[in-house]
């Protein structure tokens, strides 16, 4: 079965779940992608763009000592997202997005973020196209994430902190729904994650499945055949999103998303919808939330900025129903640990995010066979983290 | 006795008879807690609108303004469930309300509870219908074959944006009332509304063979006296929510007040 259908459905997740103001918006948005789809011009000035501006193809990297840390039966690689300009996948997304806005003839690009990538990574997308952009950011995660704050206005965005409910991305998001519902004629909103109404989800697959399509290649080269395992984080889902498509009809391709258990699944401070979530209808979609039993939806906590969102994408829980992909969960603790093994082994600081892929490897790396090989998707760099991670642990001595 | 979409239809038909502005006033329910909400509520009862709109929070209301947002984090702070909201209007109806009372919240509320529970509860409770702002008529058929043949309204918005084509549609699946959005917006007071308000209103009633109320910015004897030739019904909330959020437990009679010069402008 191909997904999306038409009416934007992963199965029995997705859809378009917004005030009728914006119906006719996505409408327009679904035409259009719809029609750069299936124009290769519109391909090609995309991936010049990420090839002379961004930095790709990134490196798949063979992760030796890693690998030896391990046990050494098993071997991992890194396919190296935090070599991108910006510093994260996230742009792979943000130039595809920017640039249909531009040829739908839109003269502003609005943006929510939360821990502040995906801000950083619109504003330098609109920098490169010279178009106005605004993004939207909890006012918490303007304070905890002062110097992404300082970036984005560097890169010419306004950036406006939200105050209205729990002050973090799921409150961002509200605030950009808000403002496109009432600037929507000129307006192009450009969402961060495989989230959100239809086309989102499946379009910011599209523009991140250059992620997997190069690590097949480059696994191909390398090892002559197909990874046994697939690894990334999710939170909204993009970057696993990214890495998971291309393979997802090699069956013998395990994909496995990994969550952030926070605190403890038992605990209210966690982001793991597709672990112990339940569906239900938030920006726009229908997929895996943090909801109590009324409906309301609770906050989301990690130690991952870029993970603490109390939905995910209607395609991981698809993967999720049907089988095709394993989600699972690891802690703050665990993925501080991973932070730092991965630093001292390999000279790579892993975004906290991307941390949480690292820790699950080390837990389940003895139970796997000799020659597993593995692919980790480093969605980003932990440049962000180090002063959040030099907090961490001075508190916990 | 009149139920559901009907008992809406008819309470506007009778107020325009009698040459009366059909009002659709909104409150949050719970805001700043329940005995206020009631006390508004009869009060309001006393000005003679057609319909209530009573709003059911939700963490996450995208479609509303800063000022209804507040309310709702004022009535979340009750933990409210459907079951007590379902109550309360059974309440009310069992001391014999009479103004047709109708659910405004979120599509998520919903579906977490059951479609088909929400409508079964609603109809024990004496509820007329519901107004859910993210749920556009695409999404609409599980809540439509929820509703199917109980006669409950099943109320949808058309906007500034929206196609003569699509408000077609919005009209036949909607029933009580169509409710026109009258800007590109969210829910709020505003001091002026669109130009072409009225125009695009003339267009909807034209294509409604039902009610057609307007509403998001109404706040002044202005807009009513502007509006109330070309709609059959006005929405008004933010200026109300914002006597609450002033008043407090005392804005009962306040919003009474209000309502009444509003509805002789």
């Amino acid at each position: 079965m191909k997904v999306p259908n038409k009416k934007g459905y992963f199965g029995k997740f997705g859809g378009r779940f917004v005030p009728e103001t914006l119906i006719p918006a996505l409408y327009e948005l679904e035409e259009a992608y719809y029609r750069f789809r299936k124009d290769s011009s519109f391909w090609k000035e995309w991936r010049e763009i990420l090839q002379e501006y961004a930095g790709r193809p990134t490196p798949l990297t063979y992760a030796a000592n890693f690998s030896k840390y391990l046990g050494g039966h098993i071997k991992v690689y890194l396919k190296r997202e935090d070599l991108l300009h910006s510093g994260a996948h996230k742009l792979n997304n943000t130039i595809g997005q920017v640039l249909l806005a531009k040829k739908m003839g839109k003269t502003r690009i609005i943006a929510e973020t939360g821990a502040g990538q995906h801000g950083v990574a619109t504003a330098t997308a609109c920098a490169y196209f010279n178009i106005p952009c605004v993004v939207y950011m909890g006012a918490k995660d303007t304070e905890r994430q002062s110097l992404n704050v300082f970036r984005m206005k560097l890169l010419g965005a306004e950036v406006i902190p939200v105050y209205s409910g729990t002050q973090t991305l799921k409150d961002a998001i509200n605030e950009a729904l808000r403002d496109w519902v009432t600037n929507v004629k000129n307006t192009f909103y450009v969402i961060g994650s495989v989230v959100g109404p239809h086309p989102y989800p499946m379009m910011v697959r599209d523009f991140q499945s250059i992620i997997g399509i190069e690590t097949k290649k480059q696994i191909l080269k390398k090892e002559g055949k197909l990874p046994d395992i697939i690894m990334a984080c999710v939170g909204g889902g993009s970057n696993a999103m990214g890495i998971f498509y291309p393979f997802v009809r090699d069956k013998e391709v395990k994909l496995i998303g990994v969550e952030a258990a926070g605190h403890g699944l038992d605990t209210n401070f966690h982001s793991a919808s597709l672990c112990v979530g339940e569906p239900g209808v938030l920006h726009g979609t229908l997929s895996y939330l943090l909801q109590d039993k009324v409906g309301q939806i609770k906050g989301a906590h990690s130690i991952a900025p870029g993970l603490d969102y109390p939905g995910v994408g209607p395609e991981h829980s698809y993967f999720k129903d049907t089988g095709r992909a394993q989600y699972v969960s690891v802690t703050d603790e665990e993925a501080l640990e991973a932070f730092q093994v991965l630093s001292e082994t390999e000279g790579i600081i892993p975004a906290l995010e991307s941390s949480h892929a690292v820790a699950y490897l080390m837990k389940i790396a003895k139970n796997l066979a000799k020659g597993t090989i593995v692919v980790i998707n480093l969605s980003g760099r932990g440049d962000k983290d180090v002063s959040s991670v030099k907090k961490y642990l001075e508190e916990k001595k | 006795m009149l139920k559901g979409a009907t008992f809406i239809e008819k309470s506007i038909k009778d107020l325009k008879r009698k040459g009366e502005i059909p009002l659709i006033p909104y409150i949050t329910c719970w805001d700043p807690d329940l005995e206020t909400t009631e006390a508004i509520l009869w009060e309001m009862a006393e000005v003679s609108p057609a319909c209530i709109e009573l709003g059911f929070p939700f963490s996450d209301p995208v479609a509303d303004g800063p000022t209804i947002q507040k309310a709702v984090v004022r009535a979340l702070e009750h933990k409210p469930t459907l079951e007590n909201f379902f109550e309360f209007v059974k309440r009310l109806n069992d001391k014999g309300y009479p103004i047709p009372l109708v659910c405004m919240t979120y599509y998520n509320i919903f579906y977490r509870f059951g479609l088909e529970r929400a409508v079964k509860f609603a109809l024990d409770s004496g509820l007329s219908g519901f107004i859910i702002p993210d749920l556009p008529i695409e999404e609409a058929n599980p809540w439509l074959k929820a509703n199917k043949g109980k006669g409950l309204a099943t109320i949808f918005l058309a906007a500034p944006t929206s196609s003569e084509e699509r408000i077609r549609k919005i009209a036949q699946k909607s029933s009580g009332f169509l409710y026109y959005v009258s800007l590109t917006g969210i829910t709020g007071a505003r001091d002026k509304l669109p130009e072409d308000v009225l125009e695009r209103l003339q267009l909807v009633k034209s294509l409604s063979s039902i009610p057609v109320a307007v509403g998001f910015g109404i706040s002044k004897p202005e807009h009513v006296k502007m509006l109330s030739p070309y709609a059959d019904a006005l929405v008004v909330g933010s200026a109300i929510v914002k006597i609450v959020e002033e008043k407090g437990k005392k804005a009962p009679a306040k919003v009474k007040e209000f309502l009444k010069i509003l509805k002789t402008f």
